[in-house]
């Protein structure tokens, strides 16, 4: 049984609040849900299935419960940021299977207001805790690792924020609005090398849900129709230590696996909304999905390849997680909300890609070449 | 990181007691599977690849090269350099490297295991040659 064409995300909305003090993290989580509920034209006792993730306070239960679903079908799945695009391909499973005809995902929390939990721990903590993995610095290894195997340079990697940046200039609810130039990002302050600081993506408050329902269901609706048609998941880890390889992700699998049952290329696509934790994040994962050989991201970011109305891929034409939003470190959201304006025809008008009718949105959550998740959502206007 | 930094204690479980026991006396003892032949770390009863339960302990040379490093430039104990260093034996493990300049670092160069104390088994880290 295929995904294809069987679920269609009918609802969005994104939390335009970056810093949220006053607000309790379940509150934003029904906020995001009325939003993205409004957006469909459907209420809360519509919702028949329900995903969440690690960010949800207390689970899908407790979550379940503060919200006043009644579900017969829920999910939480956690992957770190990439969660929301696993939800949207299970939420697609389940739609076609009949498990559920109306599927809320919702996403929300507060990094810019206060510490997050730490990340619950596997059995390798005794053999690494003690060293101090961070995003910034195992990104940075993957950085380091990819331009001592291929020569990609700290310059190719600026790219990617300024064409962020050049998009950001023109969301009214990004943190960071200002355009940027490549001697910018260098010239920011080292963070963990070889990544500088506008190499890393903002702390935001925030969040986002999506409403995901039935052929019939969207039809009725009054939203410009969007559908999943593929969608691929996979894991990636050192695996005893004999598979440790920080230049690629699980993205190899998961894009393939997207790519063949929506019976499109990287070649089709019109729009890509892309994980940028940090700008090596983008760079590895476009390589992964086939946008360019493993090796080439350096040369294919740079010069504004990646700006829209510039470049040959439009990509995260909101500003990103590099410069509007990424929240509770979580971008697999946001990623989806973009590629779903773009496909509507809302996407700002200065970053609108004309005629947009094939999107991906792909993250990775965990940490990137190291245990890590990916998901690959490739999307269709009908 | 010098030694003024306080390194966590590893917590033993039944599978990795022996491990923490041998860190006592300078060793870093690495997995083989008697099935497939193939070493891992960190140790597991059950091998990754082969799914069979022979494995054994084996002593490694503790010598090894940086796969990659990030020098952290600030945390709460300062600056650190973390990294991968691929064992002669063949697996790669998450490290932090010590008693060196850290400026320095290679992709490549040549690593060798040291133990620093904890309030319990000492832990593996490691230095340039």
């Amino acid at each position: 049984m295929s995904i294809k064409g069987k679920a269609y995300i009918a609802g969005i909305f994104e939390h335009p609040t970056r810093h949220a003090p006053d607000k309790s993290t379940a509150q934003l989580h029904a906020e995001v849900a009325k939003g993205a509920l409004e957006d469909a034209g459907l209420t809360k006792a519509d919702i028949d299935g329900y995903f969440c993730a690690g960010d949800a306070p207390g689970g899908v239960m407790a979550m379940a419960d503060y919200l006043g679903l009644r579900v017969r079908h829920f999910d939480s799945t956690d992957t770190g940021g990439c969660s929301y695009l696993v939800h949207l391909g299970h939420a697609a499973e389940a739609i076609a299977a009949g498990k559920c005809s109306i599927a809320l995902i919702s996403l929300a929390g507060k990094p810019r207001t206060g510490a997050m939990p730490p990340r619950a721990s596997g059995a390798e903590v005794d053999f690494e805790a003690a060293y101090g993995a961070t995003t910034h610095n195992v990104y940075g290894m993957c950085a380091m690792r990819h331009m001592h195997e291929f020569g990609t340079t700290s310059e190719q990697l600026a790219w990617i924020k300024v064409a962020a940046s050049h998009h950001a200039q023109y969301n009214p609810h990004a943190m960071l609005k200002d355009v940027v130039t490549v001697e910018d990002v260098l010239n920011s302050p080292m963070i963990s090398d070889p990544l500088h600081r506008m190499d890393c993506c903002v702390v935001t408050d925030g969040g986002g849900a999506l409403i995901v329902t039935t052929e019939a269901i969207a039809r009725s609706l009054k939203k410009p129709l969007v559908r999943m048609i593929g969608h691929g998941e996979a894991l990636k880890g050192p695996r005893g230590g004999k598979d440790l390889n920080l230049t690629y992700s699980a993205g190899v699998w998961s894009g393939p696996r997207a790519f063949e049952e929506a019976g499109v290329t990287p070649k089709d696509i019109k729009y890509a909304s892309i994980y940028d934790s940090f700008t090596i994040t983008v760079l590895m994962q476009l390589e992964d999905l086939g946008f360019c050989k493993k090796g080439e991201g350096g040369k294919f970011v740079a010069d504004g390849n990646l700006i829209s109305g510039v470049g040959k891929l439009p990509f995260n034409t909101d500003g990103g997680g590099l410069c509007s939003n990424h929240p509770v470190n979580r971008g697999g959201m946001t990623k989806i909300i973009e590629a779903v304006r773009q496909l509507r025809g809302q996407a700002h008008p200065k970053v609108q890609v004309p005629n947009c009718d094939l999107a991906i949105a792909h993250g990775t959550g965990g940490l990137l070449g190291v245990r890590h998740a990916a998901s690959t959502c490739i999307l269709e206007r009908v | 990181m010098d030694s003024a930094v306080k390194y966590p204690t590893p917590q033993e479980n039944p599978e990795t007691t022996h491990f923490w026991q041998k860190t006592v006396d300078g060793k870093l003892l690495i997995k083989r599977c008697l099935a497939c032949g193939e070493p891992h770390y960190f140790p597991r009863s059950i091998c990754p690849f082969c799914f069979s339960d022979k494995t054994v302990w084996e002593e490694s040379s503790g010598e090894g090269e940086i796969y990659a490093f990030s020098l952290m430039r600030k945390s709460a104990s300062g600056p650190y350099a973390i990294g991968y260093v691929t064992l002669k034996e063949g697996p790669s493990l998450l490290t932090n490297f010590v008693d060196c300049d850290m400026a320095k670092l290679k992709v490549g160069q040549k690593v060798k295991v040291v133990f620093k104390t904890t309030d319990g088994a000492p832990l593996p880290f490691f230095t340039p040659v």
